[in-house]
């Protein structure tokens, strides 16, 4: 089989990680700039990471045959700090020029703060500006129904913004309806206890269709499984979904929405 | 898929999770001390099991959710617990 794997966090993956991903049929991995576990203390910690991003991370997927891209943000994990952030988006448009920037994200809210949501709309203007697409992340848990709720107004309140170039990603059985609503594309995460499992990702397939949903494993420094989307598509095999229809949730429909940016090609 | 085949499938498996969350009821009982909201959050929440209403999964997930639809003033720090304590309060 093939597919994509959307949502990486892969600079905190071992080299291993890689070789089991392509073995499995990973044709390209795209990773959002996140939290490092840590707050990083000034602008330059996410010069040196933007860098990360953009050079070395490619350069390492390459020796395995695998496109690398990323999106670019301070995470909201890192937004209550408005000063910073400032900063921070300030440099963001000279890594913009970089081939394998896909756009910013993974932008969005953790804790739904007045911050945080200050941050956010920097975040969508710089995109609106740029003209870049937009990866958002929705907030854990008891904080996701009232993220996504906001994050869909800021969105809705940009007329610049369009909202096929916009994906939500971590949706649950109880986002994904006002997400796919709204005309933007929205994201399942594949984790052990968090967001979805496996099951629960063909659920929420067979109940709203996936004409614009796709999934990914989001493996980072926690715990999540680099192999989830192979594994939920054995899944979706073993509840009789046709190898085509396998291939369209795990390697068309990713195709099809990072393909809004011509940078993203496929080897 | 047929219920039969969604038995076939998966019955083991939710088996063995509804054990899980019995044992976890009993070991919360012969724990000391008092349970913060999480524990009153997660009965209220085991109420739509039982409720046979169709969408079982997203009434949980909405049960243990922020309700409030304003940004609050500051993030008290970073993390997410799984309920939301303002039911509770
Ligand atoms: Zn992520």
């Amino acid at each position: 089989m093939r597919y994509i794997e959307p949502h990486g966090h892969m600079v905190s993956r071992t080299t291993d990680d890689y070789i089991d991903m392509v073995t499995a049929g990973c044709a390209a991995v795209c990773e959002p700039a996140f939290w490092a576990g840590f707050d990083r203390s000034s602008v330059d910690g996410f010069s040196d990471y933007f860098r990360q991003l953009t050079e070395y991370e490619p350069a390492r997927a390459a020796k395995y045959g695998l496109p690398h891209y990323c999106w670019l943000c301070i995470n909201p994990k890192e937004s209550e700090d408005v000063a910073l952030a400032t900063d921070v988006i300030s440099i963001i448009p000279e890594f913009l020029k970089k081939p394998t920037v896909l756009g910013i994200g993974e932008i969005g809210l953790n804790k739904n703060s007045r911050n945080e949501m200050k941050v956010l709309e920097m975040h969508i203007d710089l995109a609106a500006r740029h003209d870049q697409m937009i990866l958002v992340h929705t907030p854990h848990l008891e904080d996701k129904l009232k993220g996504t709720r906001l994050i869909l107004d800021v969105l809705k309140a940009d007329s610049r913004i369009r909202p096929e170039r916009v994906l939500i990603d971590h949706v649950e059985e109880h986002t994904v309806r006002m997400v796919l609503d709204r005309g933007h594309w929205a994201g399942m995460t594949l984790y052990p206890i968090s967001k979805c499992t496996p099951a629960r990702a063909v659920d929420i397939l067979d109940q709203h269709g996936s004409e614009r949903l796709w999934m990914n494993s989001a493996c980072d420094w926690g715990e999540s499984v680099p192999l989830a989307i192979p594994r939920t598509a054995l899944e979706m095999r073993r509840r009789g979904w046709t190898a085509e229809a396998v291939d369209q949730v795990v390697y068309q429909n990713p195709v099809r929405f990072l393909s809004q940016n011509p940078r993203f090609q496929l080897r | 898929m047929t219920r039969q085949q969604v038995l076939d499938l998966y019955f083991m498996d939710a088996r063995c999770k509804l054990i899980e969350l019995a044992a976890f009821l009993d070991r919360v009982d012969r724990g000391s001390g008092e349970a913060d909201f999480r524990l009153s959050a997660f009965k209220e929440a085991m109420r739509h099991l039982a409720d046979g209403e169709p969408k079982r999964a997203e009434a949980v997930l909405l049960s243990f959710s922020d309700p409030t639809v304003d940004p609050i003033a500051k993030a008290p720090g970073k993390g997410a617990v799984g309920a939301w304590p303002g039911a509770a309060q």
